[in-house]
């Protein structure tokens, strides 16, 4: 770490994790009710635990996404935060309002957290993933109007790199589409409509922006090869992302009302979203093969990897697999989405974040280079464990999408939705099981940020043969 | 060889495609626009189903059903309810019908204590959006 200001990251990503913890035991909870349909009914329905799950998992992510930047644009623009205060104060005004809206979700019932919060003056909730009282999404708007000034005032005053200003128009995308959550119109084609340009423009748009930079930053970090060879990359790779995925927002409106040519449009576009997501493989790899040096965060290496491979396998196989308008019209709206939604958002964005804490909190906590063998390599049984958890979750919610497909939509005598769901209920009840697992991994993952705290860092062994 | 293509390049078809393609997405979004009160069921849009709709967001059914294929995947499809049901009587009934202490074992809808202008509000909202012309007619089924 070169710059103290870079130490409010911490603070962001002890948040990340722990929301994250918050956010994995309300899966589980979920995942109970698709077996049990009474667990903590009354008390908790499902729509508000789900609510929580998903919400978590945002806010989690958005802040190990700034907790990233506030660690790596000071680096990049080799300066100090010009605000590091204000980053301080945005953490806990953030926190808050997250930990009362997300309390709010939990202990009444969602009518009645939009009389307390006055959704009648200018009504934006219970939208999906923007479920969020209107208060608290303008509080969101203030938060991210002082982090970009923050980081934005940082990079302008400092050195100017490809990576500082991919991952700024990256917060600023994320920043600017989600004013669109404020956008709430009676006409459900057009509320959908726009809808998407908060989901889809971030999660297959500018959010990609953020996870490329975060990537060619580790990736710099950990392999000393060539920044400008990794910038080159960086370029080409979300030229692709938007290239295919800005007109690939199709694939979202194919049967919400809006007309037959986006199904053309859609289906190319988004056939052709798995290629920017190939290249981050081949990318992550051939840097690795190519370092200059050995590292010794071999934990940070490991995440940096395994999220090129699973955003490709999640986000571009899982997506394609549905992708297409024909397929589209019977898998539309069934497990198959979920079991996409929960492999891409792991392969790209949990990992991605775990990689960078896993790169930063060593240096943060005062390391050199990296933690212990001891608590790296416990680091690592908890990404197979969790990883391997969500192959396996994915699988399982996959046949249960093929099954509820066929019983539902394709058989000749198609059956009612909860008739389907009792009849697939195995797969429910693995997919608990395997989330058991996940949990598991989960806490592996943070034991290992006590684990071996007090032993020597791990160190290089041998030097890496030059690899041209 | 290794210069052949170079930052900058990579750099211009970034800011050029990006442009572009956002551009085409524009068109496509100007396009759309002309289409979609062919299809939108606007006509039936009233106060009514103006309440309706805020009655079903404020209750976040979404985060249990899906409208037409958008939402939660635990409570079934009802975009097309309407039909599905046959009256915005039948849905009323179902919803205030609802035991306050769910079903033994199975999933349950919670009772929402709707008011007869909310039940009345939502029901409309829920025809209305039967109402929009979706592309092949989806859902596939009545089914959902």
């Amino acid at each position: 770490m070169k710059y103290q200001s870079q130490k409010v990251a911490k603070l962001y990503f002890i948040a990340a994790i722990g929301l994250f913890v918050g956010q994995i035991l309300f899966g589980l909870i979920i995942g109970a009710q698709y077996i049990w349909g009474d667990f903590l009914f009354p008390t908790l329905p499902f729509n508000q635990a789900r609510a929580v799950h998903t919400n978590l998992l945002i806010v989690w992510l958005i802040f190990g996404f700034m907790g990233a930047a506030y660690y790596l644009v000071p680096e990049e623009a080799e300066t100090d935060l010009v605000m590091p205060w204000l980053a301080k104060l945005m953490f806990w005004i953030f926190l808050a309002a997250g930990a009362a809206t997300i309390v709010g979700y939990i202990v009444m019932p969602f009518a009645d957290l939009a009389k307390l919060t006055q959704n009648d003056l200018f009504p934006t909730m219970g939208r999906e993933f923007l479920e969020q009282p209107t208060i608290t999404k303008l509080g969101i708007v203030v938060v991210a109007l002082a982090f970009l000034a923050n980081i934005g005032f940082t990079i302008l005053k400092g050195r100017k790199t490809v990576i500082n200003l991919v991952l700024l128009m990256g917060l600023t995308g994320l920043a600017v589409f989600f004013l669109f959550a404020f956008f709430n119109p009676t006409n459900i084609v057009w509320d959908k409509y726009y809808w998407w340009w908060v989901v889809h423009l971030w999660v297959e748009g500018v959010w990609e922006l953020i996870l490329g930079s975060i990537l060619a930053f580790i990736l710099i970090k950990t392999t000393g090869v060539d920044r400008e060879v990794i910038e080159k990359w960086l370029y080409v790779i979300i030229a692709m992302t938007l290239i295919t995925g800005i007109v690939g927002t199709g694939h979202h409106y194919y049967w919400i009302g809006t007309p037959e040519f986006w199904q053309w449009w859609g289906s190319i576009f988004s056939a052709l979203e798995p290629i920017p997501f190939f290249m981050m493989t081949v990318f992550a790899f051939n840097m690795v093969n190519k370092r200059r040096r050995n590292h010794p965060n071999k934990a940070a290496v490991l995440w940096a990897l395994g999220t090129a491979v699973m955003a490709f396998l999640g986000a571009g196989v899982w997506g394609f697999l549905h992708t297409l308008a024909p397929v589209n019209y019977y898998t539309h709206g069934t497990q198959i989405t979920a079991a996409h939604g929960h492999m891409a958002f792991y392969g790209a964005y949990v990992m991605i974040n775990l990689a960078i804490i896993s790169y930063a909190m060593p240096l943060l906590r005062g390391r050199e280079a990296a933690n212990s063998n001891k608590s790296q390599v416990l680091e690592m049984w908890s990404f197979w464990l969790m990883t391997i958890s969500i192959v396996f979750i994915t699988l399982f919610l996959t046949a249960a999408g093929i099954l509820q497909v066929y019983l539902q939509r394709f058989s000749d005598n198609p059956l009612p939705f909860m008739v389907v769901q009792s009849k697939i209920e195995l797969f429910y009840v693995l997919r608990e099981l395997t989330g058991l697992v996940f949990l598991a991994g989960l806490i592996v993952y943070v034991a290992s940020f006590f684990v071996g705290s007090r032993e020597p860092e791990a160190t290089v062994e041998g030097e890496v043969v030059a690899a041209s | 060889m290794a210069q052949a293509f170079t930052k900058a390049m990579a750099r211009n078809i970034f800011y050029g495609g990006t442009a572009f393609f956002f551009l085409l997405f524009l068109a496509l979004t100007f396009q759309t626009h002309s289409v979609v009160p062919e299809r939108d069921n606007h006509e039936a849009i009233n106060d009514t189903v103006a309440l309706g709709k805020k009655v079903w967001e404020e209750n976040d059914c979404i985060g249990c059903h899906t409208l037409l294929g958008e939402g939660a995947y635990f409570a079934p499809e009802l975009g097309n309810v309407y039909k599905r049901f046959g009256s915005t009587d039948a849905i009323k009934a179902f919803i205030k019908s609802r035991p306050v202490n769910g079903v033994p074992g199975r999933r349950s809808m919670p009772q929402f204590n709707l008011s007869d202008e909310e039940l009345e509000a939502v029901a409309q909202f829920l025809k209305y959006v039967s109402g929009v012309k979706t592309n092949r007619n989806w859902p596939p089924t009545p089914q959902g």
